[in-house]
């Protein structure tokens, strides 16, 4: 599904990614451990168009095609989708009407119809209520005065909504209470399925409680340095990154 | 590219020209030779068979024009304006005054039909439901082409007609409010309208009565080297209400042409009135060669007790917009209001705003803007709150937002504020903000492309304006701020 090989990475003329190489298969849940700085978000950001950074080196590949000459949007119609670790907010736009403008571009990308206002409608409800959304919170703008929180749930709901193929979520955990680390989990259980493959970035073990990823990586100084099973999370619940700093080129 | 630099370059190549009312409509006309002096405003005046006292009425505004100098304080540049190298009247032959349908040249019905703005009452009787129609006065260059459904007002006690019209047919209204609150004295523009104005709409409500319909008038600028002075007065008795919106576009010439217009408005006691406008005027190309010179004085009277004018203005089009709708809060706890979005690309130039004059007791005004510039345009917004000594409990609240889409372009909030009344209350908020790359990545990393993404954070933006818009019209004006944004991103 996803192939990133020997990417290099700058921003500003810092290197960030160092010749990272990372494989997601299509059904895999993988996830991705590693220190602050260590150069995820932006691996993330790279990964979806973000353009402030420079790849000088390297390839990314969806089901075989080089995503780097493609717009973001193109990425997104291509099924790449990013789950923001700080959602942008939306003034003026209600939150439905950003949902269906996304829904309608990426059904047009495939030479689909629009969905008609009561199929929209149902979806948006369904998705809505597994999340625990209240209806009232579609009406207001994009994540305008949401808490944190809220703008991670909207993120999943945006996520089941355009089911793409690749869903990339970076720190999705960070600002979760228990309960909705446990709802977010199960939004993303749910669409757990051969024809889908997910990439969870974050610091901590605790989200992978409830997402139980097939494989982990560590990444460090901007490399995967390390490969395995759920255990490497455990391990480094236990005995932290302290190790991989040292070691890593 | 990243799309920063790619937005820049393409804003640099477009021709802003996705104007799609560019077109000249080939019809003979009949013009007042070049040039301004007595003669010309006499011509004018004979052309509509005016009585003596009108006459006199521009021949005094045409001296003291004379005398008059050209504003230089607002935020715009343009080369000297020669008033002696225009026309300043232009009437199609065949139809030189508002008559019938049936008797109107068909080359002008086509051209309002090519607008989207049908005249035969019939054809749009066949699709509108009743409580949406909306009577037009189609105003074609210097003349009043028709208006429609004019009887169907008069049942109402409606008067909906062309000025030169009213002039005969309701003498005694005009004579009494025409100049009243834009006085010929006014401004170097608002003078020279008096001189010379052309046409433009009349409207009379009675007392109590709510006006069954929209009103609306349609300009249309189509010869060349012309210039258009219309001039609209509209009352509205005691107790009454109306709506009234106004639409104007213009052919793409390579000359810049001026539009000096003249709106006047009088609401008595307990009357409304609510007037929009969407102005798309030829904007110039993207070297800003041509485009209409929009200098317009527009004012409202609330002159009655507890009356409300209220001004809604989307203004996306003209090389140069000079314009500042204003209340004049005379009447005891009479309010005013302002709602705008003036959008600016290419090499666009607006100087827009409002002023909320406080005179009476418990005066209220609202003034919402939002300022929008993209390209290498220039958006000013200009505003004055003044509450007089005798204005006790007047309260003002002012927003103006404005929001700025590429590099090269320009924002400016330029407030007034005046208070002479120990109890008056004024508030003022302002912010100016950037659409925000990140906005952009988020909107785009969703599948929306970056236009679209653009024209979704702009909605977002003039949302609370659109709102204000009769239904129909916040639709096309909606549809109006994607247009004319095109090409304002890579």
């Amino acid at each position: 599904m996803l192939e990133i090989k020997n990417l290099h990475v700058e921003i500003d003329g810092k290197k960030i990614l160092n010749g990272l190489n990372l494989t997601v298969k299509a059904g895999e849940v993988a996830a991705i451990m590693g220190p602050n700085g260590s150069g995820k978000s932006t691996l993330s950001y790279v990964i979806a168009g973000k353009e402030d950074y420079t790849v000088t080196e390297g390839e990314i590949l969806l089901d075989g095609v080089n995503v780097l000459e493609m717009e973001p949007h193109e990425r997104a119609h291509a099924g790449l989708f990013l789950a923001f670790q700080y959602p942008l907010e939306i003034p003026g736009v209600a939150t439905m009407t950003f949902l269906k403008a996304a829904l309608n571009a990426q059904a047009k990308s495939r030479g689909e119809d629009e969905l008609s206002p009561g199929e929209f409608m149902k979806r948006v409800r369904e998705a809505a209520g597994q999340l625990g959304i209240n209806p009232d919170m579609l009406k207001r703008p994009l994540n305008v005065g949401f808490s944190g929180g809220e703008k991670k749930r909207m993120e999943i709901l945006q996520m089941s909504l355009l089911a793409p193929k690749m869903a990339i979520l970076d720190e999705t955990d960070s600002g979760l209470d228990i309960d909705a680390l446990r709802i977010v989990a199960e939004g993303v259980n749910a669409h757990r399925d051969p024809n889908h493959a997910f990439l969870v970035i974050t610091h901590y073990q605790r989200l992978l409680d409830h997402i139980r990823p097939d494989t982990v990586h560590v990444m460090a100084k901007g490399q995967i340095v390390r490969t395995g099973g759920p255990e490497i999370a455990l391990e480094l619940e236990e005995r932290g990154y302290a190790e991989y700093l040292g070691n890593a080129a | 590219m990243p799309a920063v630099k790619e937005t820049v370059e393409t804003v640099r190549q477009i021709d802003v020209d996705q104007y799609k009312y560019g077109f000249v409509t080939d019809i003979e006309s009949e013009l007042a030779p070049k040039g301004l002096n007595e003669d010309i405003v006499r011509y004018i005046s004979a052309k509509k068979n005016e009585p003596a006292w009108l006459l006199e009425w521009r021949l005094e505004a045409f001296r003291r024009w004379l005398t008059m100098q050209e504003p230089t304080w607002a935020r715009v540049h343009y080369p000297q304006i020669d008033f002696q190298d225009l026309h300043y009247y232009a009437a199609p032959k065949k139809t030189p005054g508002p008559k019938s349908l049936d008797e109107v040249d068909p080359e002008l019905l086509r051209t309002y039909e090519k607008l989207g703005i049908p005249l035969r009452e019939r054809e749009i009787l066949a699709g509108v439901e009743p409580q949406n129609r909306v009577a037009v006065d189609a105003v074609f260059d210097s003349v009043s082409v028709v208006t429609t459904f004019k009887e169907e007002l008069a049942k109402a006690g409606v008067i909906f007609c062309a000025i030169s019209e009213a002039v005969h047919t309701h003498p005694e209204l005009v004579k009494q409010y025409l100049g009243t609150v834009v006085p010929t004295t006014d401004n170097f523009y608002a003078t020279l309208n008096s001189a010379v104005f052309s046409d433009g709409s009349f409207v009379y409500i009675p007392p109590g009565v709510k006006c069954p319909m929209e009103l609306s008038t349609y300009f249309r600028i189509n010869e060349q080297k012309t210039g258009q002075f219309e001039r609209t007065l509209i009352i509205a008795d005691k107790g009454s209400y109306v709506s009234y919106l106004e639409g104007c576009t213009a052919p793409k010439r390579d000359e810049a042409q001026l539009h000096a217009a003249v709106v006047e408005l009088i609401a008595l006691d307990d009357a409304e009135i609510k007037y929009s406008t969407v102005q798309n005027w030829y904007p110039g190309d993207k070297d800003g060669k041509g485009g209409i010179y929009n200098f317009v004085t527009k004012r409202g009277d609330c002159r009655g007790a507890r009356s409300k004018i209220s001004w809604t203005q989307v203004e996306t089009g003209s090389a140069i917009t000079w314009k500042y709708p204003s209340c004049i809060l005379r009447g005891e706890g009479s309010s005013g209001e302002f709602y705008s979005i003036a959008i600016s690309n290419g090499m666009q130039q607006v100087d827009s705003g409002t002023k909320m004059i406080h005179l009476g007791k418990n005066t209220t005004s609202k003034i919402l803007a939002k300022g929008i510039a993209a390209g290498r345009s220039d958006n000013t917004y200009r505003g004055q709150v003044t509450a007089h000594r005798k204005a006790t409990g007047a309260r003002n609240f002012t927003n103006c937002d404005s929001l700025l889409i590429g590099q090269q372009c320009g924002a400016h909030t330029i407030p007034y504020i005046e208070s002479k009344n120990a109890s008056a209350v004024f508030e003022h908020e302002a912010t100016t903000s950037k659409i925000a790359e990140d906005q952009l990545f988020y909107c785009m990393q969703r599948g929306l492309d970056e236009e679209e993404a653009v024209a979704l954070i702009v909605n977002g933006f003039v949302k609370e304006v659109l709102q204000q818009l009769p239904m129909e019209f916040a639709v096309e004006a909606q549809k109006l701020i994607a247009v004319s944004l095109e090409g304002s991103v890579g």
